[in-house]
């Protein structure tokens, strides 16, 4: 693993690898000396085309407590605002010998242009690209899941998986790179995925998915469910027809508290409800569920920092560097023989 | 100065029988086995194939505007190599080619170079913006006698506007090449909309835009009795509409790209923005299904849309790259690879899709001819054995995106005559031909 | 150290392609050894007050846990769980760029912490002294230690730092080019016999 860019072609190995190793990171935050010098001298550069302070800060304060030197580029008001490429400002930051690069761009599979473009040496960390994926958010999120599973089977998190979880995911799929970074992760660690949305926030070919597709929350509730993610609306889906209205909206598809009494009448104890943030309180999720003992908000913000530092740790040292992701073949021609 | 006489000496003619070819004063002069060679320059020809030149009825050549992606000479030049002894000028160049003044200038740059014909395209709104109807009948009446109109790069999606070109074309046997493209199902798009956008969170171009433009333009070609030729064809549903509306008897042509012939969309994967096109590249049936229309002539032509762009345009991440592909000097390559080598089609029909049928749809008199004696010497030599590796830097045009570089295709361009002077000679470029240019 | 001398790892118990070697301790050598090191620890302490036996992994923890259990033979008042624990000395590594990628194993101390204990950090073989150079930052990041000892089951000599053992269990003489295998019950999986082989190099 060279780069960590999706989590469609991330193995079973190394998914597990990145989590156990956040096992480990995960204490560091709990000593007095919140710090480790596996990273000393080595330079990560967060380079952020799209405005996201809490991915920033998260990335930021995971290199830092591996001693790593943090340089942070926003794109708005420099030289990229003015027309600089990506390409001129990513080997800008190559000769100040940055050893990664943790990219948050606008534009799908910018990250792996980068990755896969021979314009730079460094290692590159998607912190989301587009609509198209962030894998350190899917990983948190798994993370955050193993340690309730886990904790339910009573066997320690370290090495396992998320082998029979009923996961649902529900909210804007089409527009999210969490749930597409997520349903590949998941699938692929062993849990169950039911992505619920309204049918014009589905993309075409999501049928082709490693996962079940619903448009009724209650329905897939009734199911059975172990943890329930819920995604983020953005504003500028309110008035593109996508739905009729928030309010429409949040009746159907929100996690509100009718929801989440009827977790309690479901004899679903033990189900976690789960956001990526930032939330829109009242529209796909209510204050009670957010605030409810089932929510896991805070512990996935928390869990971010470590799941980071695990991805930080192993691309910048020693042999996962060395194996080369397998980058999609560019083979041609593609087109199968005819029949 | 006696222009030079050339005794092609025993090629396959269309790739049937082998026959000796004279070609003098820009004429097919005499075809017979053992033709006197007294005073000729022969050329050997055994084991190559003889066909009429290409006629590329979809070609953008950047000039006037964007010379740092392509000028009329670099864009000739490559077209030459590629076999072509006929290109249509697409209208998108800055200034637009919507009056007599840039299409007259267009085709003088033509003249001027020498090495294929350079027919302008003209635009069929002004400024390509789809609100007024530009100056169709002056540009037929002008130097360059368009007879092809078009706002390629953008759909004319106006439906009265499309009526009121379609109508008003019939005066002058003018034709409306659409670019069909519902503008609000594909704004944002990036690539084809199905299982592999889905995946990788790019805005999807579904099938339906460009098949919903195509219904309703030939209903109206239908409708006001007029010619409609339909661009770059790129799914399974547009040939079954295309065939449909021949069953009844509609004036349409259609068009498929090379690369539509050979790629899928499973490309983007790679994100590299050499695959980023419009229409984009899309799944593999519906290449199987182009394939099948060309064979069978729902689909009358293959058009390169040649798109050169600088390296800027194309080395950036997916989203900010710029549409298109090089096509000419593989397109006869690729056109092998996909429909000959395939068994779909022979030489001969090669002939009729690559210059016969678009010479017609573009009303030249003097190209896409038959192999005849006193025809106009447009002809291509062809060695179909020969296999060559895709290289862009290598090629004549200024563009270097080319989506087959490093592909291994079928067949090489030997020469190329132009009015019976050979611009392409021993697959390398010769000298324009700049006498009896009319 | 063994795992510096060999990247894949020292856990490599009989897996490889058979080479010559030789054993040089047996499970009853090792047992012996680490009876006199229990003694040797209680001795340069003057009693068990404040000890504390920190296992550098893999192998150095079951054998922190083999001391305690002596300890706690001697000294009844002894709780052998109470006194050990486990130090991953991964991040501190001075080769971390340079050598295969390591996943970290956990760090587990007693409730008690380390402040002002002493500390006997306990690992199968001594080589060239950076993976103690490691566990000693390592501790300085978790606390203060009144004193800081180390025990080895193996000194095989090829110091590279200014780093000495105060218990160990045999002195070996070995060539940089050979390998020392330490196979021990607890991570080489029950039915392992414990025992310390020498290996010619490749």
């Amino acid at each position: 693993m060279r780069h960590l860019l999706d989590t469609e072609s991330l193995s079973r190995d190394h998914a597990i690898a990145i989590l156990d190793t956040a096992q480990e990171m995960s204490a560091v935050g709990e000593r007095e000396v919140k710090k480790l010098p596996a990273l000393r001298g080595r330079t990560v550069v967060n380079l952020f085309f799209e405005d996201s302070t809490r991915t920033r800060i998260s990335f930021e304060a995971a290199a830092k407590r591996l001693s790593a030197d943090v340089i942070n580029f926003s794109a708005k008001g420099s030289s990229v605002s003015k027309g600089e490429s990506l390409k001129d400002t990513a080997q800008t930051l190559e000769a100040m010998s940055a050893d990664a690069v943790v990219i948050r761009h606008w534009a799908s599979g910018a990250p792996a242009r980068l990755a896969n473009s021979g314009w730079i040496d460094a290692a590159v960390i998607n912190a989301g690209d587009g609509t198209h994926a962030h894998p350190t958010q899917a990983l948190l999120d798994a993370f955050t899941m193993r340690a309730h599973w886990a904790g339910l089977a009573g066997t320690p998190s370290v090495g396992g998986d998320l082998a029979g979880m009923r996961v649902i995911i529900a909210g804007d799929v089409l527009h999210s790179r969490v749930a597409r970074s997520n349903v590949w992760l998941l699938r692929t660690l062993g849990a169950r995925v039911t992505l619920v949305a309204p049918p014009t926030l589905l993309p075409v070919g999501v049928e082709h998915w490693p996962c079940e597709v619903s448009y009724d929350l209650d329905a897939a509730l009734e199911k059975g469910v172990d943890a329930v993610m819920m995604l983020r609306v953005q504003a500028e889906r309110m008035n593109a027809s996508f739905f009729p209205s928030t309010r429409e909206y949040a009746r159907r598809w929100g996690f509100d508290d009718a929801r989440l009494a009827r977790l309690d009448a479901l004899a679903l104890k033990d189900t976690i409800v789960m956001h990526p943030g930032p939330m829109n309180r009242g529209l796909e999720i209510s204050s009670a569920a957010a605030d409810s003992p089932r929510s896991t908000v805070l512990d996935q913000v928390r869990n971010g920092v470590s799941v980071r530092m695990a991805a930080l740790y192993l691309l910048l040292s020693g042999d996962l560097k060395s194996t080369p992701a397998p980058a999609p073949s560019a083979a041609l021609p593609l087109v199968k023989d005819l029949p | 100065m006696t222009p030079a006489s050339y005794l092609i000496r025993s090629a396959s003619l269309l790739g049937g029988a082998t026959a000796d070819v004279l070609v003098r004063d820009g004429a097919i002069a005499a075809i017979g086995d053992g033709l006197d060679h007294d005073g000729t320059t022969v050329i050997d020809a055994a084991s190559l194939v003889a066909l009429p030149g290409l006629v590329d009825l979809h070609t953008h050549l950047r000039e006037p505007g964007r010379e740092d992606a392509e000028t009329v000479e670099t864009g000739t030049r490559a077209a030459a190599l590629g076999g072509f002894t006929a290109v249509h000028a697409m209208a998108n160049s800055s200034p637009v080619a919507d009056t007599a003044g840039v299409v007259e200038q267009v085709w003088q740059l033509g003249r001027e170079s020498g090495w294929v014909d350079v027919r302008p395209v003209g635009a069929v709104t002004v400024g390509l913006a789809g609100d007024q109807l530009a100056e169709l009948g002056a540009m037929a009446d002008s130097r360059a006698r368009v007879r092809v109109f078009s706002d390629d790069g953008i759909c004319v999606s106006d439906p009265v506007m499309m009526r009121r070109a379609l109508e008003y074309v019939k005066a002058f046997d003018g034709v409306i090449a659409q670019h069909a493209q519902e503008p609000r199902l594909t704004a944002g798009a990036q690539m084809n909309e199905g299982k592999v956008s889905a995946v990788l969170g790019l805005a999807g171009w579904p099938a339906v835009a460009e098949e919903s433009i195509i219904a309703r333009d030939v209903l109206l070609a239908q409708h006001v009795g007029s010619r409609l030729h339909v661009c770059h064809v790129s799914t399974a549903g547009s040939v079954e509409i295309i065939r449909w509306a021949k069953e009844r008897g509609i004036n349409v042509t259609a068009e498929v790209t090379p690369h539509h012939l050979l790629l899928t969309e499973e490309l983007v994967r790679s994100w590299n923005p050499v695959y980023k096109v419009n229409p984009p590249l899309r799944a593999d049936e519906d290449v199987h299904a182009l394939r099948a229309a060309l064979a069978d002539g729902t689909i009358d032509i293959v058009g390169t849309d040649h798109a050169p762009h600088p390296s800027e345009a194309k080395d950036c991440e997916w989203a900010s790259a710029a549409m298109g592909m090089t096509g000419l000097e593989t397109a006869l390559s690729v056109v092998q690879e996909t429909m000959i080598e395939t068994g779909l089609m022979t030489w001969a029909d090669f002939a009729r899709v690559t210059s016969t049928t678009p010479a017609r749809i573009g009303r030249l008199t003097d190209q896409g001819r038959p192999l005849e004696v006193g025809e106009p010497a447009n002809l291509v030599l062809v060695d179909p054995a020969a296999r060559w590796t895709v290289d862009p830097q290598a090629m004549a045009t200024k563009g270097r995106n080319s989506p087959f570089a490093g592909l291994e295709l079928p067949g090489r361009v030997v020469a190329t005559f132009f009015r019976g002077h050979p611009t392409v000679l021993d697959g390398a470029l010769n000298t324009p031909c700049l006498h009896g240019a009319n | 150290m063994t795992r510096t001398s060999a990247p894949s790892g020292d856990r490599t118990s009989g897996a490889a392609a058979p080479s010559p070697s030789r054993m040089v301790l047996s499970a009853a050598d090792i047992d012996r050894a680490l009876t006199r090191i229990a003694y040797e620890i209680l001795e340069a302490n003057k009693g068990s007050e404040n000890l504390l036996l920190l296992g550098i992994p893999r192998r150095g923890f079951p054998l922190a846990q083999r001391l305690a259990a002596k300890l706690a033979a001697t000294d009844p008042s002894i709780d052998p769980a109470a006194i050990t624990g486990q130090l991953d000395v991964t991040m501190f590594r001075d080769d971390l760029a340079h050598q295969p990628t390591r996943a970290p194993q956990r760090t587990e101390l007693p409730a008690s912490g380390i402040d002002g204990k002493v500390v006997v950090l306990v690992d199968d073989v001594l080589y060239s002294g950076r993976t103690i150079r490691a566990a000693l930052d390592a501790l300085v990041d978790l606390g203060r230690p009144q004193a800081v000892r180390l025990a080895v089951l193996v000194d095989r000599g090829h110091r590279e730092l200014p780093i000495r053992a105060d218990h160990v269990g045999k002195n070996l003489p070995t060539s940089s080019a050979e390998k020392v295998r330490v196979r021990l019950a607890e991570i080489d999986g029950p039915g392992t016999v414990d025992e310390v082989v020498i290996e010619a190099g490749a």
